[in-house]
């Protein structure tokens, strides 16, 4: 063993180091781990680099502390529930065993654990099921709240009834309540990995406030899975770990587009599979507090593919929550979705998101009313879909273009920010640069993946380091890198404005440039950039 | 587009706002407000939902709304569907980052007309304090055309579109275009960008209501100022938090432990009502106020125990009232840390619940799924307000 210099003398210390050599001991016995390759000290005790062997097991890293210390683990292999070790050897273990094989583009990535059942490959679930999941072995008389929100008016008809409940700053909204109040349920019981709100956090100076936060325990530093990435439309995997193994007190509620003008709630509804049942659930991984999944029809098992009514669906509840803090997020295949199981995450973040303070342009409007606008001046080129007649029309336009990238195989994200009054979508390529090797070591080191969250300006970052050092231009830099090239942009645009009907409303761009005031400082002097088809859109950029 | 209205439940409380309003100035305040011919308001962060409190004639006569019409509403209410998102951001992160902004913004009369205009608004903060006390806007009609479907603008690719006003006819290089547009024009207008005068109006309006309070303030004893002169002392909340806190309708309170005795630092206006104290009579206090001589000890024991452990715990605990009955009552008190930004608890969050409400009614939350949504809205809001970059 190499000791680490910086060993820490205290007792406590040398107690938990012996601990975890008797860990490691039965660990070696039961053949999942062939080797420590470093011993570190760090703050709240030891932990081990190891190689892990696969296998099965949840392990359970903890760093900062869990809050509680409860979790409900599942049984198999035996992990000690106050486990307390990284494994994964660091960047140079990584970096060995990475970038290959020309035939089929893989990355290994680290993933984040979102699910107290999660495990990293395929395990015999038939087994023993005492685990209260969603599968047939479990689902007979569970029963979980129902929250069925009211039908969306028309955008037109809608607003008005918004304005009048907002003509003051609007009270916790029922749906927040239930959502808050069940995660701080299950905060309290020690089902997340941690205790979010125990991770430090900061605005990085700068031009957008970039929010930053250190958090060690997101992601699991093992061995990582293999994940295709060069495939965005994967066909459903039940061997895998999707949302029917979570176990039920992951669930928060069930959630559904109602059809009365007057969301309704059911505190105990039976969860039957021939209601085809859309659910709320933890991410036990948070990123911040109240961080939630949404799980359109989980029992239909959908891969990780946009369609028409689950965006719907998502743009209801953030409809509903009627908080513009609260967003919904989606990854599609090879932008960073976690599992192939059809799922949007959400949580609270009472400050805008960089995405959202970025200037825009209007390119076109649809004939259902929806404008599509491009993102000035912001490290990863997007498009802003609002408007309307309806919220309808809005997420159908967005949903064909969605259907048109997954055809097209372009991985993408999508932000539902404004209370669904605004939907950013974010084409990207990080991942196809990685596994080609072609992105610079320095950002790899940071563990960092764009996902829909750091995307919009949201990075958690798991070395001190990288905390402490975070600035704007680090952040660019790691955006820029996800992002579609001028060229490419533009071919994926014309390929969305084809699938949504608009290929013929190219003599009608227009540029026209919307800035904030305040805080973030613009350059005059954009270009459109590139020509214009037929060489007559005008253009007006006005700076406030 | 108009506000719907109670005039009967209106009424009193534009009493009760314009009561807190006048406490913090002299007498003739008002009077004073009302002569200044500007359109302008002021708005109240400490008070739950951020209202307005004083709304000026010239205000009055833009919007077409009456004064009791107006107090007590969220500036939000002047918006409507065609408001530009963005715009809406802007105010709504200057009042959170307590800072002054300009922006163009299209609001709507009481007729439903929509009308553009220069919102400009500052903090006006306690000189000894250092926390915010009001926010004044100033509203600026804005009578620049600014044809925002393209082939008005086809002169200029770069650099702004503005057309200078002058007294009431403007210039156009190709063609002239109407003063007037019809409303239908105005509400797909983008932006419409205010001229250097109309700017220079914003800024002299604001200087003259904040001179006014500060005049008026400084009679009372209790000076305002447009800058931030000390830093808000640990006892203060900063407005977005209060702003935050105020959106949530339970009964709670947040003490501070890292000032001696463990005072509270906030009760919302729910708690007020259950026990039936005025703020100022809570604020700084320990919550053994509550207590009494038949309140359990070894419960007592236990908070405290838990408190000192930094964990969560819920106590039923007998708690005496100072309303008109002085009756006692079972508080089902549940209390936690709350950390902020840095990771470190800031805060302690008691939410009470008068233990005669536990009956469930079918459609609404459990009362326990209730009383820790009030914790997770507040450890939300306690951890957003650290990371604000002022």
């Amino acid at each position: 063993m190499h000791k680490n210099q910086s060993l820490n003398r205290n007792t406590q210390h040398i107690e938990r180091s012996l601990h975890l050599c008797c860990v490691w001991f039965y660990l070696l016995r039961r053949k999942l781990v062939n080797g420590i390759t470093a011993i570190h000290g760090i703050p709240t005790g030891v932990s081990f680099h190891v190689h892990l062997v696969r296998k099965e097991g949840c392990l359970i890293e903890t760093n900062p502390l869990p809050h509680g210390g409860r979790g409900a683990l599942p049984s198999e292999g035996g992990s000690p529930s106050d486990l307390l070790f990284l494994a994964g050897g660091g960047f140079s273990f990584v970096s060995s065993s990475f970038f290959f094989f020309v035939r089929m583009l893989k990355i290994k990535r680290v993933p984040t654990v979102v699910s107290n059942y999660q495990k990293d490959e395929a395990s015999d679930e038939s087994v023993g099921c005492g685990r209260n999941c969603l599968g047939a072995c479990c689902l007979n008389g569970a029963r979980l709240p129902l929250y069925s929100c009211k039908k969306l008016e028309n955008s037109g008809t809608g607003e008005k009834l918004v304005i009048s409940h907002e003509a003051r700053e609007p009270p916790v909204a029922f749906l927040e309540s239930l959502v808050l109040g069940e995660w701080e349920d299950r905060f309290q019981r020690g089902l997340f990995r941690y205790d979010v709100t125990a991770c430090e956090t900061k605005v990085i100076p700068g031009k957008y406030g970039f929010v930053a936060q250190l958090n060690e325990g997101r992601h699991l530093k093992k061995r990582p899975t293999e994940f295709r990435v060069d495939k965005v439309l994967q066909s459903f995997d039940g061997n895998k770990f999707n949302f029917t193994k979570v176990g039920q007190e992951e669930l928060l509620f069930q959630f559904e587009a109602g059809e009365d003008c007057e969301a309704q709630f059911f505190p105990c509804m039976p969860l039957d599979a021939e209601n085809s049942p859309s659910v709320v659930a933890i991410n036990v991984s948070p990123i911040e507090y109240g961080h939630v999944l949404l799980i359109p029809r989980v029992l239909d098992c959908l891969p990780q593919r946009i369609d028409h009514n689950s965006l719907l669906l998502a743009l209801h509840m953030a409809a509903e929550a009627a908080n513009p803090y609260f967003r919904l997020g989606y990854n599609s295949l090879g932008a960073f979705a976690t599992i192939n199981h059809l799922h949007f995450q959400a949580y609270y973040l009472a400050m805008p998101f960089p995405l959202e303070k970025a200037p825009s342009k209007k390119m076109i409007t649809t004939v259902s009313g929806v404008k599509i606008s491009e993102l000035v001046n912001y490290p990863v080129r997007s498009l802003l879909f609002e408007g309307g007649t309806s919220m309808q029309d809005l997420s159908d336009t967005v949903s064909d273009a969605c259907v048109c990238l997954q055809e097209n195989n372009i991985p993408f994200n999508i932000l539902i920010s404004d209370s669904g009054r605004q939907i950013f979508l974010m084409p990207q390529c990080y991942a196809e640069k990685q596994a080609l090797g072609e992105v610079s070591p320095e950002l790899l080191e940071t563990q960092v993946n764009p996902a829909v969250w750091e995307i919009s300006g949201h990075m958690v970052l798991k070395r001190k380091e990288d905390y402490e050092g975070a600035s704007e231009e680090n952040a660019w830099r790691l955006l820029a890198e996800a992002s579609l090239s001028e060229e490419r942009f533009k071919e994926v645009n014309a390929l969305i404005f084809e699938a949504i009907g608009c290929s013929n409303q190219e003599e009608e761009l227009e540029g026209v440039l919307v800035q904030p005031s305040g805080s973030v400082n613009q350059t005059g002097n954009r270009t459109l950039g590139g020509p214009i088809t037929n060489g007559t859109a005008s253009e007006c950029l006005v700076l406030q | 587009m108009s506000i719907t209205q109670s005039s009967a439940s209106l009424f009193s409380t534009t009493e009760e706002k314009e009561g807190t309003f006048n406490a913090r100035y002299s007498l003739w305040i008002k009077e004073a407000l009302d002569e200044l011919p500007h359109s302008f308001t002021i708005t109240d962060p400490f008070i739950s939902g951020h209202p307005i409190v004083f709304a000026s004639p010239g205000f009055l006569k833009m919007t077409g709304y009456s004064r009791e019409e107006v107090i007590g509403r969220n500036g939000r209410a002047f918006q409507g569907p065609k408001t530009n998102r963005r715009s809406i951001m802007e105010i709504r992160e200057a009042i959170r980052e307590e800072r002054p902004v300009q922006v163009s913004i299209l609001n709507y009369r009481k007729s439903g007309s929509p009308f553009w205009m220069l919102f400009h608004m500052i903090p006006v903060f306690g000189n000894d304090d250092g926390r915010v006390i009001h926010f004044v806007a100033v509203q600026v009609p804005i009578s620049g055309q600014k044809m925002r479907n393209g082939s008005g603008c086809s002169e200029m690719v770069f650099g702004s579109c503005r057309r200078e006003v002058c007294l009431g006819s403007f210039v156009h290089q190709e063609r002239a275009l109407p003063v007037e547009c019809d409303e239908q024009e105005l509400e797909n207008w983008e932006h419409c960008e205010a001229s250097e005068s109309e700017k220079l109006k914003s800024a002299e309006a604001v200087g003259s209501v904040l001179s006014v309070l500060t005049r008026y303030s400084e009679f009372a004893g209790r000076l305002v100022c447009g800058k931030r002169n000390c830093l808000r002392g640990a006892d203060c909340l900063s407005s977005s938090l209060v702003i935050s806190l105020g959106r949530i309708k339970q009964s709670f309170v947040l003490t501070n432990p890292c000032l001696p005795d463990m005072p509270i630092v906030y009760a919302s206006d729910a708690f007020l009502t259950l026990t039936g104290y005025k703020r100022h009579e809570v604020l700084g206090q320990n919550c053994r106020f509550l207590s009494g001589v038949d309140t359990d000890s070894s419960v007592l024991y236990e908070m405290k125990e838990c408190i000192l452990k930094g964990q969560p715990c819920t106590v039923q605990i007998l708690n005496y009232s100072n309303r008109k009955d002085k009756s006692t009552f079972w508080n089902l008190l549940h209390i936690s840390p709350v950390r902020n930004a840095s990771g470190k608890t800031a805060y302690f969050v008691g939410v009470q619940m008068e233990a005669s409400c536990k009956d469930i009614e079918s459609k609404e939350l459990r009362p326990e799924t209730r009383q820790l949504s009030v914790v997770g809205a507040v450890r939300v809001a306690v951890r957003s307000s650290f990371m604000a970059t002022c």
